[in-house]
């Protein structure tokens, strides 16, 4: 085979086959940083023998073996020099989890991987870091660029988190049923917010980090083909959805464009179907939360042709049902919103100054952008201005600023 | 693995515990052989603060840091691994009015360093 094609093969494997290897050798070598370095062992094996050999039927399983004994082998040739380190001993002997590929537990080896990376007893900065890192194979160098964090830093949060795991001794292991729906929970919150990382960056200058939404959605996906819980199929659903408005949201000068005014043309039809199906699935178990509601809200507006179009009593009634599981001041004034589209603006504006009465909101740049944009509808210019400039005052995100600065610009003119 | 469990609350809140409750917990721990020792503190008014400084040895009253939750009492627990001594810590009766730190224990018997540890 010539070198180029082989090597095309090879970074094919790599993609398709490293986390999946880490998440095994993770299981029988019982420590996260020898079993990357066994992934490391077992890649530049492959790299010496493949093309000799030709490439094995099964690769996971021969890079799995190859890792393996590597890091075996060295643990053998350290434990001369080392007076004591019982893991390298039961390593060594054996005694640790045997190699068998044939073993279910080995396809939930890369659940063990993910439960253990979105452990509670890690903080949540370390859940996303490490997950990015160990479950979606990320390099610390693009994961600090994706959260605008200085790299040593980074990587000193994924060492911190890594020594926990060790010291604290965190189990390698899917939780047990009665403990599983919590621990989903934190599973999922980590998901939606690498994904809400990646589709609105919370500062900076571009409105959509691509990666963060798509790795999201990858991990997403993976969860579910092992776990197809109903609020996992609803957490892909909302983040297939909001992501299928990707191309609509920004205008080519790198402008927020709102829902009202994205040209629907511009969504991905093939990802609003796919999540809408989700959605469906999700509704119909009866066992649904707050992901799988806030997906069907999503998808009512991705079946509208246009905002006027759009079921805006659905939209609400979903809303109410989504507020008796959270009651949150957020999805009031999203609820609020709503209402104004279905009863009109007056009718949204006395439920968003009720909410800013209560003051939770105070601080919330969309709330006063509700505001603006409802009082504007209404004729009451002063007053939309105001609240166009408190606004402006708490955004952070530069294509949120020039939107709502031309907002302000079209007062004035008006 | 062993595990302090290190329990802290209001002293107050702790107080108002019924002691028996407590007691039911820790005979079934130590009925299953997972509790190698507990016991309960009296309050924080009777602490004393040591120190010793170039070698001259300083006491105080009261604790080291001033905070609204006291340490109340600890159990030192033998559990395979953190999601079991979790199970076990959510079970101490004060974990329901004030909270359980649950530390491992460092086998500094097995693995004593020399000198300044290096971090």
């Amino acid at each position: 085979m010539p070198a180029a094609d082989f090597n095309r093969r090879l970074e094919a494997v790599y993609q398709s086959e490293s986390r999946a290897v880490l998440a095994t050798l993770i299981r029988l070598l019982g420590d996260f940083d020898r079993a990357e370095e066994a992934l490391h062992d077992a890649f530049r094996a492959a790299l010496e023998k493949w093309p000799e050999q030709g490439m094995p039927e099964n690769p996971r399983a021969w890079l799995v073996s190859a890792g393996r004994f590597r890091s075996i082998d060295q643990l053998r040739r350290q434990a001369r020099f080392d007076s004591f380190d019982p893991l390298a001993h039961d390593v060594a002997d054996g005694t640790t989890a045997a190699a068998d590929d044939d073993d279910p537990s080995v396809t939930d080896d890369r659940l063990r991987l993910i439960f253990t990376c979105c452990h509670p007893a890690l903080a949540p900065d370390a859940q996303i870091s490490l997950t990015l890192r160990e479950v979606c194979g990320l390099t610390t160098e693009q994961i600090a660029q994706a959260f605008l964090t200085p790299v040593p830093t980074l990587a000193q949060r994924i060492v911190r988190a890594k020594a926990k795991i060790r010291d604290a001794g965190i189990p390698y292991e899917v939780p047990a049923a009665a403990e599983l729906a919590e621990r989903l929970e934190t599973v999922l919150r980590v998901i939606y917010l690498v994904f809400n990382e990646g589709y609105t960056a919370s500062s900076g200058t571009e409105l959509m980090r691509l990666d963060l939404a798509s790795e999201a959605i990858r991990l997403g996906r993976l969860l579910i083909e092992m776990l197809p819980d109903t609020e996992a199929l609803g957490l892909l659903a909302l983040m297939l959805l909001q992501d299928s408005r990707r191309a609509a949201r920004a205008s080519a000068a790198g402008e927020l464009i709102v829902l009202e005014e994205q040209d629907r043309s511009l969504w991905n039809r093939k990802q609003i179907e796919e999540g809408s199906a989700l959605v469906r699935r999700a509704l119909s178990s009866r066992r649904f939360g707050p992901y799988s509601l806030q997906a069907a809200i999503a998808a009512v507006h991705c079946e509208a042709s246009s905002a006027t179009e759009t079921d805006w009593n659905e939209i609400v009634y979903l809303y109410d049902l989504l507020l008796r599981m959270e009651t949150t001041p957020i999805v009031e004034l999203n609820r609020a919103v709503a209402v104004a589209m279905r009863d009109g603006p007056a009718a949204g504006l006395a439920l968003v100054d009720d909410l800013l009465a209560q003051g939770d909101l105070a601080g919330y740049r969309l709330a006063h952008a509700a505001r603006a944009d409802l009082c504007r509808r209404l004729g009451r210019n002063a007053e939309a201005r105001d609240a166009y400039l408190r606004a402006l005052a708490l955004v952070q995100l530069e294509p949120e600023r020039q939107f709502l600065q031309r907002r302000l610009g079209e007062l004035a003119g008006g | 693995m062993k595990y302090l469990c290190l329990v802290y609350g209001e002293e107050q809140k702790i107080g108002e515990m019924d002691d028996h409750k407590c007691l039911a917990w820790d005979h079934e721990l130590r009925a299953r052989g997972q509790c190698v020792a507990s016991e309960a503190l009296e309050p924080v008014a009777t602490a004393t603060t040591v120190r010793v400084r170039n070698g001259r040895l300083s006491v105080t009253d009261g604790p080291f840091a001033e905070t609204k939750e006291q340490l109340a009492g600890f159990y030192l627990i033998e559990a395979r691994d953190l999601n079991e001594a979790i199970q076990i810590a959510a079970k101490i009766p004060p974990a329901e009015v004030g909270c359980v730190e649950v530390r491992p224990i460092r086998p500094i018997r097995e693995h004593a360093r020399a000198g300044a540890r290096l971090e």
